[in-house]
């Protein structure tokens, strides 16, 4: 018992069907354990069924799961022990206050009720959540929540948790304080499986991470591989009138010398660049001409853009969807 | 970045703090199914505690049955409102505490779709607790249901010849079959896309078997066939048996009966609908 398995979690081929479809897709995953693993996808990739399999709340249809060498289908329970899930797979009770929460998660995983209701106090206010221990948690702000809801998940430390976009909704400070909670808990030894819309939070926190499109795997690495891959800088640029754009485009690539891509906003292109000097010069040189830019900016690369790099096709939320729709109309 | 210490106390006092509260592979046993239980029905008690509003709908709808049918029909139903009493109050009972069951399935469902019944199905206990404690804490309802029921009952004139005792073994006979019911519509709850196809269904479910019954008045003047669905009607046999009881003239069928009927739903619908709670979902 004392050798730990080095994986937290291992799949191999793994799939699920949805009405015909295949949501996941014979995906192989393997997550070691302490540490962080991203799982990076759009809305509709996968994730979220990956996730339900791997926490024993989904069968699989083909393939196997294995969370710390245990498999999930034949051994939930001791899947369960080890595991916690939280966000939107798994909520907390809005009917009951931050420590009736926290007393019945003791509860229902073993701890008598006085010292469950020692570990919802400990834990109310290690989260800092003092003031409103007693508050229903339909009262409780939207950055408060999510910090009971990992509370809640770690009454007993587990030794996976599953995190669903955790800080989806958050304004900055609420976000930075569920930051520092992951960071701490992995300090404590806990694997933490992550799911995330943002490259960003993934860049912050993750120590590896897996892009995920159509259920299958298409690309998997450190977080600074995976932008390595790209351009380090993506410039985005919108232009006053829409009907200038193939202008502007001409001549960004011209300047540029990288592909300038269309955005699904008529008047917008975007070009990932190495140097932000290249983009200094291009915009001066856009500035000499009567084309009109209303905005623009420079930054990192977005989730969509390490898809549009990787599979060549966009991140498929509606917006994208419905780009499609046009196009294929047009 | 994730193994450097000094982040974590960097943006945030919350991140130090938490360090100290980390269980530390601190890890208590297995929690019993009887706690388990325990546990849910703690829960639907707290939800109750918070939520004391929902008192009112229970109360109301048995109250104004009561007024209403012994006051508007109760003279024509029988020789005076105060013999229909009599004969009604034991009725309303059964029809309070069945039309009560509904809100199981309803309360279920709205669980279920809120997501925290998935939060309990990655926990290792026994599953069926979180069944189980729901239908438990769904008793308390029917006891205040009859409690107050019986009550006003009582301030209207209702007498009793079973005395106290009578009384109680009724109210306890209709927990049973309450709690009983109650699997047909957590079935109806688990499997209901939204709450409020399950009410809908439910009452389209109830009413006929309420009225269709010996609540109201006697089969004695329907027509033989309605007579035979009257009779055979589990919503009669439990009016009988409270009616029996309260006035103490309960013989060991009638109340037999209706525990036979109660023991046969719960040993149906209860693995039923349990089997459909493990595998919601699932597949």
């Amino acid at each position: 018992m004392n050798t730990q398995p080095t994986w937290a979690i291992e799949t191999s081929g793994l799939v699920k069907v949805y009405n015909g479809t295949r949501a996941v897709d014979g995906l192989d995953l393997s997550v070691p354990t302490g540490l962080v693993y991203g799982i990076l996808g759009p809305n509709g990739s996968g994730k979220s069924t990956t996730i339900r399999m791997l926490a024993t709340l989904l069968r699989p249809d083909g393939g196997t799961a294995r969370v710390f060498g245990h498999d999930v289908t034949d051994e939930p329970d001791t899947v369960r022990r080890r595991i916690s899930v939280t966000g939107q797979y798994a909520s907390v009770d809005e009917g009951l206050t931050g420590t009736e929460n926290l007393v019945m998660m003791g509860r229902l995983q073993g701890y008598s009720w006085a010292r469950a209701r020692e570990r919802a106090a400990e834990l109310i206010d290690g989260f800092g959540l003092g003031d409103a221990r007693d508050r229903l948690l339909k009262t409780y702000s939207g950055g408060m929540r999510r910090r009971l809801d990992i509370a809640a998940s770690i009454v007993v430390t587990p030794d996976l948790l599953f995190l669903d976009e955790p800080t989806t909704g958050l304004d900055p400070r609420s976000r930075n304080q569920v930051w520092d909670i992951v960071r701490a808990l992995v300090n404590a030894g806990t694997t933490v499986l992550l799911t995330t819309q943002y490259l960003d939070e993934a860049d912050q926190l993750a120590d590896r991470v897996a892009v995920i499109d159509h259920g299958r795997m298409i690309a998997e690495g450190t977080t600074g591989e995976l932008k390595s891959s790209l351009g380090s800088n993506v410039l985005r640029l919108r232009l006053h009138d829409a009907r200038s754009r193939a202008e502007a485009e001409r001549l960004l690539s011209a300047e540029l010398g990288v592909t300038v891509h269309r955005d699904s906003d008529p008047a917008a292109l975007t070009a990932r660049i190495d140097d932000p000097r290249q983009a200094m010069r291009a915009l001066a040189e856009l500035s000499r001409t009567p084309l009109e830019v209303r905005s623009f900016s420079l930054g990192q690369s977005s989730l969509d853009e390490v898809f549009l790099a990787l599979t060549g096709h966009p991140a498929e939320d509606r917006h994208a969807e419905e780009t499609a729709e046009e196009e294929r109309a047009a | 970045m994730t193994t450097s210490p000094d982040t974590v106390d960097s943006t945030t006092a919350a991140g130090g703090r938490l360090r100290t509260v980390l269980s530390a592979g601190e890890r208590p046993a297995r929690a019993t199914a009887v706690s388990a239980t325990l546990t849910h029905l703690w829960r639907a008690m707290m939800a109750f505690k918070h939520f004391p509003v929902q008192l009112i709908d229970i109360v109301l709808m048995p109250l104004i049955f009561l007024l209403m049918f012994t006051y508007l029909f109760g003279g024509a139903f029988a020789d005076s409102t105060e013999e229909y009493l009599q004969f009604y109050l034991p009725g309303v009972t059964v029809q309070a505490v069945v039309m009560m069951t509904v809100y199981t399935g309803t309360s279920l469902n709205t669980d279920i779709h809120k997501g925290i019944f998935d939060r309990f199905r990655t926990l290792p206990f026994w599953q069926p607790a979180t069944l189980a404690g729901s239908l438990l804490g769904d008793v308390l309802r029917y006891v205040v249901a009859l409690a107050t029921t019986v009550s006003l009952g009582l301030l209207l004139g209702f007498r009793p010849d079973g005395g106290f005792l009578g009384v109680l073994a009724a109210v306890l006979v209709l927990i049973v079959f309450g709690f009983s019911v109650s699997w047909i519509f957590a079935a109806l709850g688990v499997v209901a896309s939204e709450p409020e196809r399950v009410s809908g269904t439910s009452m389209i479910v109830l009413y006929p078997l309420l009225f269709m019954s010996n609540i109201f008045v006697m089969p004695e003047t329907m027509p033989g066939w309605m007579q035979a669905v009257v009779d055979a009607n589990p919503m009669s046999h439990a009016a009988t048996a409270s009616r029996e009881l309260m006035h103490g003239t309960a013989g060991f069928w009638d109340v037999g009966l209706v525990l036979c009927v109660s023991a046969g739903l719960v040993a149906v619908f209860a693995p039923l609908t349990m089997r459909l709670y493990r595998n919601k979902n699932a597949h």
